[in-house]
């Protein structure tokens, strides 16, 4: 699986910055939402994916099992989607507020800071 | 401890000395002056103790960590500079007082004289050598402001730059310089460079710190090819000219050589810089004076042409020489201060500096005639004047030399005779002849008090210790010299050394002048209009300027064109290289591809993911391409899953749920796809953005292999429940151990609602 992460990572990736390469402002965000989903699939994986239980500690024991999931990605990526999320929500406002005002979707028209 | 107060009351003054003003009024510089005056007091205290061979040190800690301290160490070279630099700075304030009586903005002048004073005292006393650069930039800086202090002048303000990054460059060097100096050394002291236990001769550094140490040393003392700024410097009122361009700021390189003269001195390519460049800015400096017709400009020609000669007189580095560099050092800031104000003098009381209009003034401006006349023949080296001294030294200086002395005495003799010349049009020609008051812009009166108290001073101590050397100099000059030398140097100076060499040319030196004098309108109303150079050293500084600023604007509009899409590419192929970079420093391409060992839902999951990649790419529906986001998301979510990380994958496919949701209520408001692109640049675009896809792909598939740091987990899943009582590892993490990871990222969110909120408003605000 691991090579298997590795395309889809780099899949993503590739979509991301396709997208962010367009002019309109919507694939733009599209963009930015793929981008994060390949950086948090990164961090998910840079240890290598090992095991399939969840880093949970038995009711009979005080110290996590040999053979269960990194926690320390598990968390740094919660951490990132949740943050990624804020992001986004922030820049559909914004994308949202930019057409209002400015009645562009087009980036290259937008290189005026008057408006 | 009083190097320190004096600079510390300096600074304090200088930060108050507007406010001051506006109570002091038209007794500020007066009462300014007495700061100076009490470090000058202090320094003749020192003058016994110093003359005994001893050193006076004092130290507070600043940056100990850095090995950076607020340390000082006066000696004898220390000690002549600090009286210079407090003793005419003292008349430099009261001649300021009356210089800019009633100008709008003298209590920001006396602010940035004083800060001016302060950092030349620290260049001087500064024993770290961190400290030293940093009041030798704090010179550059106040000079910049001094030159440019007419503002309202385009000319002022681009001479007074030209002054600062001419400077500023020099500084860029010494800092290197210094710093290369300090390692080298393993002290960063300058007594440490002093005593001898350093040869940074020796050293394999010791080109380049040569090499940057001159730089530095050079461009501050206005040496060729750095000359030009000198002259244009006289855009500043003449305070700053007397101060800065003739007593202190410019003598700041010179000192700097005579500081590092032991450590850096008496090898061939010092002697050999010093004096081939010494020797053209002297030569240069006195030919191009020859020509001025601007009272300033030609004592700032005669000032390049002395600094040459005494970075001249060092690089030549005998015992005779060090005794006359430093005659000559104290001899021209006596007599150029004075100089330099009676000519300020003669512009504010009768309106013009023009040679040409200018004559005849002794009968209306006697005082200032007086102490004129009296410097000029000091200058132009008549006995007993100290100029006369500072000349016979540097006669002897040259004739007992082995080598070169030929070159060094004709060229030493040639630039004597101009600058002598050059004093005399200074110092008598404005005063005597017939006065024309017709042709004066305003008619000319005595200067007040403020304006010759200075000059007459400063006149009277050149006669007087010219006549009385053996007293009055040797005491402070023998302790200066044996400083330079790096060993005790006795000089024994007397006037009358029976006929010799040096006597001779001395005479011969006279006479050249005098004739040269006579012929003076000649020389401005002939020759001056003739002699057209085919370029200026400031032309070529402006060329470079331009260039500079050309090249600016040009990577500028390059990288800001204001277009995302040329950041993005930048960004990325920045990125792609550094990575491909580091990837081939760890093997190159990673051989552990294995898609083979991948089970059927994986395999699923992969696919289903690029696919829903591939129909966003394609889509020219909002519709589709929010709802193959949505897949991906999920897609994403399945990993996790799979992956042993249940509480990742739920708060994935929340965040993805309620995004979905928020675009769907934007996507409305937008219009609908359109090919804005054309297809050459999708063509490219899709290369482009395949081929970052690929390197990260192999970034990631290397980064499996490699375990370059020990992971940290195996400990959070020990302490887990023994310390933090919790059985979810992850939950754990996330609200103790790295508690503060999530307060910052509840603050984000935080922040973006907030963000939002204020967008919605606005939006809604200006509907209405």
């Amino acid at each position: 699986m691991s090579t298997l992460i590795a395309i889809i990572i780099g899949a993503l990736v590739a979509a991301g910055v396709y997208c962010l390469l367009r002019r309109s402002l919507m694939k733009l965000v599209i963009g930015i939402a793929l981008l994060g989903q390949a950086v948090n699939l990164l961090v998910f994986s840079a240890n290598g994916l090992k095991s399939a239980n969840p880093p949970l500690i038995e009711a009979s024991a005080k110290t996590l099992a040999e053979g269960t999931a990194d926690p320390l990605p598990q968390a740094l990526v919660l951490t990132a989607i949740v943050i990624g999320f804020g992001l986004i929500s922030f820049s559909l406002a914004l994308m949202g507020v930019t057409y209002q005002k400015t009645g562009h979707d087009d980036i290259d028209a937008l290189t005026n800071t008057d408006t | 401890m009083g190097v320190f107060i004096t600079i510390l009351g300096l600074l304090v003054f200088a930060f108050f000395a507007p406010w001051i003003h506006r109570i002091a009024k038209s007794y500020t510089g007066w009462l300014f002056a007495l700061i100076p005056a009490s470090g000058f007091a202090y320094f003749i205290s020192l003058l016994p103790a110093i003359n005994a061979g001893g050193v006076v040190q004092y130290s507070i800690e600043w940056f100990p960590a850095l090995d950076t301290s607020l340390s000082f160490y006066i000696d004898g070279l220390s000690l002549l500079m600090g009286l210079l630099i407090t003793g005419i700075g003292s008349f430099i304030l009261i001649f300021a007082q009356g210089y800019l009586h009633k100008h709008m903005l003298q209590g920001r002048f006396f602010s940035y004289l004083l800060v001016f004073m302060a950092a030349m005292l620290g260049v001087v006393t500064s024993d770290n050598l961190i400290l030293l650069f940093v009041f030798w930039e704090l010179t550059s800086i106040s000079s910049y402001m001094l030159i440019g202090y007419y503002h309202g002048n385009e000319d002022a303000r681009r001479k007074a730059l030209q002054a600062l990054l001419v400077t500023g460059l020099g500084g860029v060097a010494l800092l290197a310089g210094v710093i290369m100096l300090g390692l080298a050394s393993e002290s960063w002291t300058v007594s440490a460079l002093l005593n001898g236990s350093f040869s940074a001769a020796e050293h394999a550094w010791y080109p380049y710190i040569l090499v940057l140490v001159l730089l530095g040393a050079f461009t501050k003392s206005a040496q060729f090819p750095f000359h030009f700024w000198l002259p244009n410097a006289m855009a500043g009122p003449a305070p700053v000219s007397a101060y800065l361009h003739s007593a202190t700021m410019v003598k700041a390189g010179v000192f700097l050589l005579a500081r590092l003269n032991p450590a850096l001195g008496d090898t061939m390519s010092w002697t050999m810089a010093l004096c081939g460049f010494g020797m053209v800015t002297m030569l240069w400096g006195a030919i191009n004076g020859l020509l001025q017709t601007d009272l300033k400009s030609i004592l700032a020609y005669t000032t390049l042409s002395v600094l040459g000669m005494l970075t001249m007189l060092l690089g030549i580095g005998t015992d005779y020489a060090m005794k006359s560099a430093l005659i000559f050092l104290l001899g021209h800031a006596l007599y150029k201060a004075t100089l330099f104000m009676t000519a300020g003098s003669v512009d504010h009381e009768s309106g013009t500096r023009d040679v040409k209009i200018l004559g005849g003034l002794r009968a209306v401006m006697p005082i200032t005639a007086f102490a004129a006349g009296l410097a000029a023949l000091s200058k132009s080296g008549f006995p007993p004047f100290f100029g006369f001294l500072g000349k016979e030294y540097v006669y002897k200086a040259g004739s007992y030399l082995d080598q070169f002395a030929p070159i060094i005495l004709i060229a030493a003799v040639l630039t004597n005779i101009i600058l002598m010349s050059l004093a005399l049009k200074a110092g008598v020609h404005p005063y005597w002849g017939k006065l024309n008051k017709e042709n004066y812009p305003k008619s000319p009166h005595e200067a007040p008090l403020s304006m010759y108290l200075g000059p007459v001073v400063l006149a009277v101590t050149g006669l007087l210790i010219g006549m009385f050397p053996g007293q009055l100099v040797t005491p402070l000059l023998s302790p200066a010299a044996s400083a330079v030398a790096g060993h005790p140097v006795d000089i024994g100076i007397s006037l009358w050394h029976g006929f010799n060499l040096p006597l001779l040319l001395s005479i011969l030196t006279l006479a050249g002048g005098l004739t040269l004098f006579a012929l003076r309108r000649r020389i401005w109303y002939e020759w001056s209009q003739r002699i057209k150079p085919p370029f200026t050293f400031d032309d070529l500084y402006m060329a470079c300027f331009n260039g500079f600023v050309a090249v600016a604007k040009w990577q500028t509009r390059l990288l800001q064109s204001g277009y995302l899409r040329r950041y993005l590419l930048i960004t990325f192929t920045a990125s792609l290289v550094l990575i491909s970079y580091k990837l081939s420093l760890f093997g190159g391409i990673p051989d552990n591809f294995d898609l083979w060992s991948a089970n059927f839902i994986e395999w699923a999951t992969a696919i289903i993911i690029i696919s829903s990649l591939i129909v966003i790419v394609k889509t020219q529906s909002r519709m589709t391409a929010l709802l193959a986001m949505g897949v991906t998301g999920f897609g994403v979510a399945i990993v996790f899953i799979l992956y042993g990380a249940p509480d990742v994958a739920i708060t994935q496919i929340l965040v993805e749920t309620l995004t979905l949701v928020l675009f769907m209520l934007v996507i409305y408001r937008l219009p609908a796809f359109r090919k804005l692109s054309g297809v050459k640049t999708r063509i490219f675009d899709g290369i482009f953005s395949v081929s970052v896809g690929l390197i990260i792909t192999l970034l990631v598939l290397k980064a499996q292999n490699l375990d370059i740091a020990p992971t940290i987990s195996g400990q959070f899943g020990e302490w887990s429940y023994l310390e933090a009582k919790g059985r979810n590892v992850v939950n754990v993490i996330l609200v103790d151990f790295r508690a503060l990871d999530t307060l910052g990222e509840i603050v984000v969110v935080g922040i973006a609602a907030l963000g939002i909120f204020a967008l919605v408003l606005k939006g809604k605000g200006e509907n209405s």
